[in-house]
């Protein structure tokens, strides 16, 4: 198995961790990652805010490379780039002015895009090209015992639901039963939104949400929270502290990528996964896993 | 921000918003809405809003722009989508939000305390410049125009961050991201042939 | 030919067609037109001088065929068709020209309508000398009817009918008659016991020495046409002989299957593998259900029930029994199902414990049900706090459209129930809109309001565990905004009920087809006119009455049940009934006897006949749909009425102008 890879921005900075255990992990499962080549920022949140066709038409630029690569599919770790590359598809397909705006955009650039690219999370490749079944081959290391919060985040399966429920996703809890983990499988708060990049400019706004969070990863008892998204994995766990401060909590739940989680039940060196790029420190978790 | 000072600047101003919504696909749903609330109790920073995304909808149906504009509404959404997956008249929310925060800027009229805006502008200008967006570049941008305090409040955090190789000073640029500025170019020029 | 006598008149219908058709110039132009000796318009055809407009032009001008440009036949054919009749004139020799549906009302453009009005009228202008005169087919009505469904809908159907001295065959699906009706505790406004109202009419259905009542049966097949069903009714086998079993209940306490959730009792409860559904059960009798006896899925067992049982009703070899019934007229009555509110992830249906459907409730408060009328959470403990969420799957784009109609009142009903038994809890209700707009409905709600019943205006956002502060912990929060006040709440519930939707039973569309008619965009049965005729479908002989047409409360089943028996009253208090003479006719001496379209005919309304050496059409069961006019080789069959030359002449008649 091969795919076409877009790492996303947060992959090279923040999200570094989320890159790194994504190209261990797939590389554990045999899996060939080929990067998108010079591929650029999808938008997110931001681009969209303040222009509309354009952010298609960014967004649009990746999916002409991946087709000028001569692929179908794309590869995408982050939530954020997920929905945002899926959104410009989706209206593509929906809007014909948006298709021909996109399509004269790109044209001006020397680049063409059909629209036919089909945008993957890699929780949807994991459990349904790759398979439970496979999956659990390479566990090595069970997670018994390690209770696991599956935080999706808000933009995993929302708005489009095209692999997993809008409101309450189950694949990210599969994979960790597969691991022998003991999933919080009624984490309520599972696809609760973290607040995003408000962290920066609301903080008010997203410690709060994420003080929600982290309430009903403690009222699940989680040794644990796993995240999909770059902005989620950050706000839970480079913030924890903030949370601590402002609701005068003492929350020290360790965060981590459940690409990361899911590597160390393979097998896969801490160090390979970017374990020690935690501000939580992840210890307790590394402790409890058998050697 | 300009301040809408006439009852005629409003109403103009309530059409081309009409015109704009109302043409977006679905944006005719609003007018279906029932005002059931689910959105507001779903929306997880409304408890920091003037107005809840129900009542946005109900001012902008009763033309009262001005409290649409003038509000924090729009600039507080998160896009967790939890409102449109849920309305039962099918109301694109989310999407509304993301059109009237494009039409505040277009018309300049966003709220002087937002801070959402200017982070929104510098992650724009990050994307045109690097093809990418440089994290450490935006937050330092956007920390001097707007926000000197938060040194102060994430030191610690950044202190870290940084020791663990999560915030590079510099970063990996996009050959082909002169493209972008083209692309842009190109669509302001339809815009413009259409106005 | 030339001398056919033709009459046109052209309805203006108010302004539906003249405001788009040119009508004096098409009048004109008709009258022009060969054949036509009058021509004439006016303003409403349809009404007493529109036609006596026709009869006095049969009459004095020896006009010896008409045609109404007008509405669609489907409105009034029947109408024009009388006035000729009354007139001296075959009905047959009518025609109408839809100038209306198929022209005025779908198009903006004025030429455009009137240049179609002469296409469609001309094309019957042609037609109209190929017409032969046709006699009615009377065929005997059979005066006995079937009700299918015998919830209250169909009780009440059932013994309307036999009053009037009618034998009624009431076939029932489940074990016993009454419905989700017996399913609950109390009924609004009037908190009526719905087993006390229900049970005398219930027993009185079962007593009843004109109603056979098949339960625990359902309908296979069904062939022939109004006056004259042919129905095929499964008896499933209940391996217990009815005739000796007395309902004495033994049986079920005997039983060494005890764990099988109770249907009835939506799953709250257990029964055993024989069972009587609940105590006042019609017919009283037991029943084993295969897939949970073990000696009927072939495994040991000492059999205590046949041991316990005093008459030795009980049968293991029992065989279903096919049933061919005959009926003049059929009532549909088969209910409704609760929307499973499982799909709505966000009320945690199915994943937190104590957030529970109506009919759950229902049986919950009823003292029958599994906690012997104790409102109570699944630990055993009364709720403190209980919120009802109102709209669950309904008004909703995503799951149902429309308004279930009962939801409102029944969540009052619920709040009311909760306060009677346990005066010290809350009570919340999530709203959209209160709709209260029956007989003492508005009077119910104000009497809940005085009740203390907290009221919030706001559709619940989620039903979630995650507890914020110390007082959350362990249970429910409802998440609202309260859009009256304009603030969201966190509403802290022991027990959640989910005022589920009413939706159409899974099998409708398939039942539906069976018997011959449709169903609504919303899946409930399409009633023929959704204003006038509620009761009746596109196909003669077959009503329709209660929740299977679409939610309503009790009063308007009952009314409505009583309006689809009088439906079929006036139809089996006949002799006969006439059906249309359109029908196929096989010209024995063209015949060549190939009968493919015998394989073909979908009414099995064509025969061999082996002697003559060709295929006959029964006429009774012909209805004229064409199939094998179409696949004839040779021609052969034609259908009177629509003989290849009155096809022919009006598309010469459209393309002419």
């Amino acid at each position: 198995m091969r795919y076409l890879y877009y790492p996303g921005c947060s992959a090279e900075a923040t999200g570094k961790a989320y890159d790194i255990s994504t190209r261990a992990l797939m590389e554990k499962l045999g899996v060939e990652l080929v990067e998108l080549d010079d591929w650029n920022c999808c938008g997110a949140t931001s681009y969209f805010s303040v222009r509309e066709l354009d952010s298609f038409a960014i967004a649009a630029r990746n999916l002409a490379i991946a087709q000028q690569m001569g692929d179908d599919e794309l590869l995408v770790i982050c939530n954020a780039c997920y929905t945002t590359l899926a959104k410009a598809n989706r209206y593509m397909a929906e809007d014909p002015k948006v298709f021909a705006a996109v399509q004269g955009a790109l044209g001006a650039v020397g680049r063409t895009y059909d629209g036919k690219v089909k945008v993957r999370h890699i929780m949807d490749i994991l459990i349904n090209d790759i398979g439970l079944e496979e999956i659990g081959r390479h566990v090595t290391r069970r997670l018994t015992g390690l209770r696991v919060a599956p935080y999706y985040g808000c933009q995993f399966s929302r708005p489009m639901g095209a692999f997993d429920d809008v409101q309450m996703p189950t694949t990210m809890d599969r994979l960790f039963e597969t691991t022998g983990a003991d999933v919080i499988t009624d984490f309520d708060a599972k696809t609760d939104c973290c607040g995003g990049m408000m962290m920066l400019t609301r903080e008010d706004a997203a410690l709060r949400l994420c003080h929600e969070l982290l309430v009903a990863a403690r009222q699940g008892g989680a040794d644990v929270i796993v995240a999909a998204c770059p902005l989620c994995e950050i706000n839970l766990e480079a913030y924890q502290p903030r949370v601590n401060k402002a609701y005068g909590t003492d929350f020290n739940i360790p965060v981590m990528y459940f690409t990361q989680l899911a590597g160390l039940a393979m097998g896969v060196d801490p160090k390979q996964l970017g374990i020690d790029k935690q501000v939580v420190s992840c210890d307790p978790v590394l402790a409890a896993i058998p050697a | 921000m300009t301040e809408l000072a006439t009852t005629a600047q409003a109403r103009e101003l309530h059409r081309k918003f009409c015109e704009d919504v109302l043409g977006m696909p679905g944006g005719e749903k609003i007018k279906i809405c029932q005002q059931c609330g689910t959105c507001t109790g779903s929306c997880p920073t409304s408890h920091l809003m003037d107005w809840g995304p129900r009542e946005i909808i109900a001012a902008f149906r009763a033309g009262m722009i001005d409290r649409v504009v003038k509000s924090n509404t729009i600039w507080l959404c998160t896009s967790c989508y939890y409102c449109t997956v849920r309305c039962p008249a099918g109301i694109k929310i989310t999407d509304l939000m993301y059109e009237l925060k494009r039409m505040a800027i277009k018309y300049d009229l966003v709220p002087k305390e937002s801070k959402n805006p200017a982070m929104t502008k510098y992650f724009v200008e990050s994307v045109h410049k690097h093809g990418r967006n440089h994290e450490v570049e935006l937050m330092t941008k956007y920390m001097l125009a707007k926000d000197w305090a938060m040194p102060l409040r994430y030191w610690q955090v950044g202190l870290k961050l940084f020791t663990t190789g999560r915030l590079p000073l510099s970063a990996k640029n996009t050959r082909g991201r002169d493209e972008l500025d083209k692309i842009s170019a190109y669509l302001e020029a339809q815009e413009a042939k259409t106005q | 030919m030339p001398d056919e006598k033709i009459a046109v008149y052209f309805c203006h219908c108010g302004s539906n067609i003249a405001g788009k058709v040119d009508v004096d110039k098409v009048t004109a132009w008709a009258a022009e037109q060969p054949n036509v000796v009058v021509a004439r318009e006016y303003k409403y055809m349809c009404s007493d001088p529109g036609q006596d407009l026709i009869k006095d032009d049969i009459e004095k001008l020896g006009v010896d065929r008409v045609v109404v440009a007008a509405c669609s036949p489907t409105m009034h054919e029947p109408t024009f068709r009388k006035a000729a009749s009354d007139a001296g004139l075959n009905p047959y020799l009518l025609q109408m020209a839809n100038v209306r549906e198929h022209c005025s009302w779908v198009t903006e453009d004025k030429d455009e309508a009137t240049e179609k009005a002469k296409r469609i009228l001309n094309a019957q202008i042609h037609r109209l000398p190929f017409n032969e005169a046709l006699d009615p087919i009377e065929v005997p009505v059979n005066p006995a009817v079937m009700v299918v469904g015998g919830g209250i809908a169909g009780i009440e159907a059932a013994l309307k009918l036999s009053a009037t001295g009618k034998k009624v065959y009431l076939v029932e699906k489940q074990p016993s008659i009454g419905g989700h009706m017996a399913m609950f505790d109390k009924t609004f406004p009037t908190l009526d016991c719905a087993a006390c109202i229900l049970t005398p009419k219930m027993s009185a259905a079962g007593k009843d020495p004109n109603i056979e009542l098949l339960a625990y049966s359902e309908v296979e097949e069904i062939d022939g046409y109004v006056g004259n069903f042919k129905v095929k009714v499964r008896r499933k086998a209940r391996y217990v002989n009815t005739d000796t079993c007395t309902g004495c209940g033994a049986c079920q306490d005997a039983c060494v299957v005890r764990k099988v959730p109770s249907e009835f009792d939506q799953g709250l409860g257990k029964r055993s593998a024989i069972y009587i559904p609940f105590p006042q059960a019609v017919p009283l009798r037991a029943t084993i259900d295969p897939v949970n006896c073990l000696t009927l899925k072939g495994k040991k067992c000492k059999q205590p029930c046949t041991t316990a049982c005093g008459p030795q009703a009980i049968d293991f070899d029992q065989q279903d029994e096919v049933l061919d019934l005959e009926v003049g007229a059929i009532v549909m009555a088969t209910g409704f199902e609760l929307w499973d509110p499982t799909p709505e992830t966000r009320y945690s249906y199915g994943q937190l414990d104590n957030v529970i459907t109506s009919l759950e409730f229902e049986r919950i408060s009823n003292a029958s049900g599994p906690t012997g009328g104790h409102i109570v959470c699944k630990n055993g403990e009364p709720p403190k706090s209980v919120a009802i969420l109102h709209c669950v799957g309904s008004r909703d784009e995503n799951f149902q459209e429309h308004c279930s109609r009962v939801c409102c009142m029944y969540s009052l009903k619920f709040s009311h129930l909760i306060k009677e038994h346990l005066p010290e809890t809350d009570v919340y209700e999530c709203y959209i809109d209160m709709r209260a707009y029956g007989k003492g409905y508005e009077e119910f709600y104000k009497r809940l309001m005085e009740e203390g019943v907290h009221f919030i205006r706001g559709r619940a956002a989620e039903v979630s565990s995650v507890a914020l502060t110390p007082e959350e912990e362990g249970r429910l929060i409802v998440k609202v905004e309260d859009t009256l006040l304009g603030i969201v709440r966190r509403v802290p519930a022991d027990m959640v009920i989910l005022s589920s939707g009413l939706a159409p039973a899974k099998d409708a569309k398939s039942v539906a087809q069976t018997f011959g008619f449709g169903c609504s965009a919303n899946g409930f049965y399409l009633e023929r006119h959704p204003k006038l005729e509620p009761v009746s479908t596109v196909t003669d002989g077959i009503f329709i009455a209660g929740c299977c047409q679409f939610p309503k409360d009790i009063p308007d089943t009952v009314a409505q049940a009583g309006a689809a028996a009088a439906g079929a009253l006036a139809l089996v208090d006949n002799a006969t009934v006439k059906v249309e003479p359109t029908i196929s006719y096989i010209d024995p001496e063209k015949c060549c006897g190939c009968h493919i379209c015998v394989g073909l005919c979908p009414h099995a309304a064509i025969q061999c006949n082996e002697e003559k050496g060709v295929a006959e059409v029964i006429e009774a069961a012909c209805k004229g749909c064409g199939v094998c006019v179409a696949a004839c080789g040779s021609n052969v069959p034609q259908q009177r009425g629509y003989l290849d030359q009155q096809i022919f002449a009006e598309i010469e008649g459209a393309m002419a102008v």
